[in-house]
């Protein structure tokens, strides 16, 4: 489905972010993006989001060479990619149900779909009854399902999530697993960046490791560190 | 485009009106005046425009005689005149006539001329309606060389005036406009900008979801639409009320003084002025929305 080719990316201050990546991402998978702070694992996400173009090489989403998209395709690439922030991104003075009904008035879908499907999301995230509640007045992990109901809400193949359980406890951040793991059970493909070792060992996916911009480790099953 | 997605933009527009309310205020408030004085100034030149239109038309001279010309003498000039090239109408109004004739155009307010038939100060007078404009000139002068003629009036010098005043008018009122209405577009795009920063947190949230540039734009372009019709609208309404206040005013203290009081013109003219609003307000945040709005 994704598809990196000798992925380079210089910033315009000269930091080389990536250096000459090639990955395949295949549909339905479930893959952790490790590595140090600073290897290049946003710049990664960014260059498929199109948020970054690469300084060389290509990125293809579903054979489609991202870089190429007019500026006006963008947002329909968008559409197809969820994205979940370590710091949840919510808009503190919309309700829950207004921050992931935002998701689909954005792509101008009708009231009666956003009332279709966002009770519906809701629900399987596990926030049927906080539909009506401002984001100060959850916890993080509540907040963070809704970022994670707002992400799916509207469909997409790929759920990116950046770090998405760098805030919370490790209680709260294997509640969360599960739904990501439930999740990528209805199809949706998954691509985490995470520092959560413990996470990562124990739900052996597929790891992905980046060191100074550089794929050093790609292995299925695998552990956080290699001499797991 | 949805339904729920015009609510949307008209939604985020005016809650951010109402977010930066005196910026907002202060917005339509020059917009007011730009157009104000634009819309002063319009009706100014349409209304010499008019009479300038109906003092050519006329085509008549006045010839105001000396006081204590014999009645034969009258008879002579009379004649003399009317056997010039390119005149009509020869007619002869003695001061009594005159100012019986005054008296009428003043209607409800002829007392104030009460008492001025002891010692009339108006002229006799002959008027003359010339074949055609330009032959006004040349009768005009011939008629100012005769015997007994004291001073000769026609219209031609007072249009030409008229027009002068008129090109001034438009002149000075249109650099006023754009003055002002150039600060106008300023304050809008002012009220745009802290607008996309006060959103700005929404904004990048948006472009994740997928949000298309001009989903994200509309509502901006919205609300500098909608500061610009709030202040064309007041604009329109303040010119509306003061002109027709004025014409009615003036028909009864100067009913010589014909304004202009179609609705047709007046409000072609309002409705000008609004449109002019709108493009005010959409300029305005289209210069901050390509500024400040990367999307």
């Amino acid at each position: 489905m994704i598809r990196f080719y000798g992925v380079t990316k210089i910033y315009p201050n000269g930091v080389k972010a990536l250096d000459n990546v090639n990955l395949h991402i295949r549909k339905g998978e479930f893959l952790f993006l490790v590595g140090p702070s600073g290897a290049g694992k946003t710049t990664l996400t960014r260059l498929i989001f199109r948020e970054e173009l690469p300084t060389r090489g290509q990125v293809l989403f579903n054979g489609k060479n991202v870089a190429r998209l007019r500026s006006r395709e963008v947002p329909y690439l968008r559409r197809k990619i969820g994205m979940v922030f370590q710091d949840f991104r919510l808009l503190p003075q919309k309700t829950v149900f207004e921050n992931v009904a935002f998701a689909l008035e954005v792509t101008g879908a009708s009231s009666r779909e956003i009332k279709r499907r966002v009770p519906e999301v809701l629900k399987l995230v596990g926030l049927e009854g906080k539909a009506g509640v401002l984001p100060a007045q959850l916890s993080g992990g509540e907040q963070q399902r809704v970022g994670i109901a707002r992400a799916i809400v509207n469909n997409p193949v790929l759920l990116i999530a950046d770090e998405p359980t760098g805030n919370l406890d490790p209680e709260t951040s294997w509640e969360l697993m599960e739904l990501f793991q439930k999740i990528n059970n209805n199809g949706t493909t998954i691509l985490m960046v995470t520092h959560a070792r413990d996470i990562v060992d124990a739900m052996k996916k597929r790891v992905v490791a980046l060191e100074s911009g550089r794929i050093v480790r790609d292995e299925e099953g695998g552990g956080y560190r290699n001499e797991v | 485009m949805r339904f729920r997605t015009l609510v949307y933009y008209f939604r985020e527009a005016f809650l951010s009106i109402f977010r930066n309310s005196w910026l907002s205020l202060a917005a339509v408030g020059t917009v007011t005046i730009s157009l104000l004085i634009l819309g002063c100034s319009l009706l100014l030149v349409v209304n010499t425009d008019r009479l300038a239109d109906q003092l050519e038309s006329s085509l008549e001279i006045s010839v105001f005689l000396k006081d204590g010309l014999k009645q034969e003498e009258i008879r002579e000039l009379n004649d003399k005149i009317r056997f010039l090239p390119g005149v009509v109408q020869v007619q002869f109004i003695s001061k009594e006539e005159a100012l019986e004739e005054m008296r009428r155009s003043f209607g409800p307010r002829k007392e104030i001329l009460d008492g001025l038939e002891e010692d009339n100060p108006l002229p006799d007078t002959f008027r003359i309606k010339a074949w055609r404009a330009d032959q006004v000139v040349e009768v005009a002068r011939k008629v100012a060389s005769m015997d007994g003629v004291e001073d000769v009036r026609y219209g031609q010098g007072v249009v030409e005036r008229l027009v002068v005043v008129t090109h001034w008018v438009r002149v000075a009122g249109i650099g006023a406009m754009i003055l002002v209405g150039a600060a106008a577009v300023f304050l809008i795009s002012t009220t745009i900008r802290l607008s996309v920063f006060a959103r700005r947190r929404e904004i990048g949230i948006m472009k994740y979801l997928g949000a298309t540039n001009w989903f994200v734009r509309f509502p901006f372009l919205i609300e500098g639409m909608v500061l610009g019709l709030l202040g064309s609208l007041l604009a329109a309404v303040l010119v509306y009320a003061g002109y027709f206040s004025l014409v009615e005013h003036l028909a009864r203290v100067m009913p010589f003084i014909p304004l202009v009081s179609d609705g047709q013109v007046v409000f072609s003219l309002l409705g000008g002025l609004v449109g002019l609003g709108l493009i005010i307000g959409a300029l305005g945040s289209a210069i901050s929305i390509h500024r400040f709005l990367n999307v």
